[in-house]
């Protein structure tokens, strides 16, 4: 492989009117990694995907896709992208649609080949209007792989797919990784991005505020959750949010929740001043790190 | 065309261009199969006009002189114009209607230059235009009654599908203004009034109040220039008519094209 970065993005901007979508972002993508890109609704994902495909300028910074320009990325065939809606014509067929993709590529693998490997032969005469999402969604990805692109972006990929459809289409993209192909799915699937993805980039309000694998992205967020029941919860309240490293307290009937980033502080106070019974800490999973990290939780 | 792709080649450097921003006649090919499908394209756009000919064609003075003709070729000329205005119009319309489910935006992911794109649904609409006008033309020859010299002939027809042009760019316009399915259904009895109005339909007195009313209407001056082989007669009222017309349709569907690049 060579040291070729796949996408490059240095210290980008997008801003629109008076709204910053984007403030400041630095991202490289190595080739063949498959990188999940995780963040709330309006973090500034979408923006940054049409920049790494060039729909849209960086309003300061620069995007390099390869080494070249988005559009001359796009221009060579080494960049696809699969939306989640449209961008089919719903009165032609299948086949059609494919042919018309490659036909305005220099180089493509056949047709035939493509409908076959995205196992819409069957269905390649049938108008799209008729298809289902899935066989829709299908069609994306083969429109998506005529031009063998080194660089597959993907924005919610597997929404509406049931779990065996997503686990299929999952095995797909890793045996394609394999030939080199980097790729870039954006998604709201916490668990997909930790079974699937080499590397999670978290955003939040433009920014990127976690980059690296899912087990250290969750160690980033460090806190535990402590449970436990005792009689008199709302009296122990006062005592439990003066303990080191208590970040929250709840109180439901004679249950107690505690966030800390101490939970054998909190642990040992319960068990020598209470009553307390029932007592369990659990580790924050990915969820409870992309809430503390991205600020949504509160 | 194409060719096919051997094995990954990830290296950047050994991809390649496509020329001409992507142009090819697969597009094109599809696309005119496409339109030919819409079994309501094929009626308003190809059936409809060759019948309005046959009704109007068919009138007591029909072999009256018009020109270097009689009167049926006028009306074969005119209907050829409505005809192609027609179908050139309503592949106008696609352009806003595929950017409003997004297919724009799935061929900005392509090598396709978005002037190329537009370039290759301009020579559909010529196509097109030159199907609607072939099918008036063939169902004049079937009926025998159309009577001018051939050369005639042929260039009132050519004269008619340059004009075509002017429809396409008001299909475009008017896509973004009535977006979607509802585009032909704006289009199909807007061009209707126009071609009334625009003395394509039946021949309006010179002179008269509603003449004075036509000379102002988008149909008026390109239905004058199609004729003009056939008239022997053009005046620069309508030749003004037409170029105004189109530079309005062209900038009207450029603005509205401008206003929805955000989406795209």
């Amino acid at each position: 492989m060579t040291s070729l970065t796949a996408v490059a993005l240095r210290d980008v901007t997008r801003r629109f009117g008076d709204v910053e979508a984007v403030r400041g972002i630095d991202l490289t993508l190595r080739p063949g990694e498959i990188v999940a890109f995780l963040g709330p609704n309006g973090a500034g994902k979408t923006t940054t995907i049409d920049m790494i495909l060039g729909l849209s300028r960086p309003t300061s910074g620069t995007v390099e896709v390869f080494g070249l320009e988005p559009r001359q990325a796009i221009a060579r065939g080494l960049v696809s992208a699969v939306m989640q809606t449209g961008g089919l014509l719903k009165d032609l067929t299948v086949r059609e649609t494919v042919a018309y993709t490659a036909s305005l590529f220099a180089d493509t693998h056949p047709v035939d080949d493509v409908l076959a490997r995205a196992g819409i032969t069957a269905i390649a005469d049938r108008k799209v209007a008729k298809c289902s999402g899935g066989e829709q969604q299908r069609l994306r990805f083969a429109m998506a792989l005529l031009s063998d692109p080194a660089l597959l972006l993907l924005d919610e990929p597997t929404t509406g797919m049931d779990v065996e459809g997503r686990r299929a289409f999952w095995e797909s993209i890793r045996e394609d990784s394999v030939t080199g192909r980097t790729v870039l799915f954006a998604t709201h699937y916490l668990e997909e991005a930790d079974q699937y993805a080499d590397r999670i980039v978290l955003v939040s309000k433009g920014r990127v505020v976690a980059d690296g694998s899912a087990a250290e992205v969750r160690a980033l967020a460090s806190g535990r959750m402590l449970r436990a029941t005792l009689t008199g919860a709302r009296e122990a309240y006062d005592d439990l949010v003066r303990v080191a490293g208590v970040e929250s307290v709840e109180v439901r009937g004679d249950q107690v929740r505690v966030h800390t980033s101490d939970s054998d502080a909190v642990a040992r106070h319960l068990l020598l001043n209470t009553d307390a019974r029932d007592l369990e800490i659990v580790a924050q999973g990915l969820e409870d790190a992309f809430l503390e990290l991205t600020g949504a939780g509160r | 065309m194409s060719t096919t792709v051997t094995a990954s080649t990830i290296d950047p450097t050994r991809r390649r261009v496509p020329p001409y921003g992507g142009f090819n006649l697969t597009v094109p090919g599809i696309e005119l199969r496409r339109m030919l499908r819409n079994r309501r394209t094929i009626i308003f756009t190809l059936v409809f006009p060759a019948g309005m000919f046959l009704a109007f064609g068919g009138q007591a003075d029909w072999n009256d002189d018009a020109g270097h003709g009689n009167v049926a070729a006028y009306v074969m000329v005119s209907m050829a114009l409505y005809g192609a205005a027609l179908t050139a119009a309503s592949g106008g319309a696609m352009v806003a209607m595929e950017r409003s489910v997004g297919w724009s935006r799935q061929l900005r992911l392509t090598p396709l230059h978005p002037a190329v794109y537009i370039l290759m649904k301009a020579l559909l609409a010529l196509v097109l235009g030159a199907v609607a006008i072939t099918v008036v033309n063939v169902a004049g020859i079937v009926q025998g009654r159309p009577h001018m010299p051939a050369g005639i002939w042929v260039a009132c027809a050519v004269l008619t599908l340059v004009c075509t042009l002017v429809f396409a760019a008001l299909g475009v316009f008017i896509g973004y203004l009535v977006p979607g399915e509802n585009a032909m259904q704006v289009l199909g009895p807007g061009l209707a009034l126009f071609s009334f109005l625009g003395n394509v339909f039946i021949p309006l007195t010179e002179g008269s109040t509603i003449y004075r009313i036509a000379e102002f209407t988008p149909m008026f001056g390109v239905a004058e220039i199609s004729r003009w082989p056939l008239t022997g007669d053009l005046g620069w009222v309508a030749v003004v008519n037409a170029v105004v017309w189109f530079a309005i349709f062209v900038g009207g569907a450029a603005w509205r094209m401008s206003k929805d690049t955000a989406r795209v």
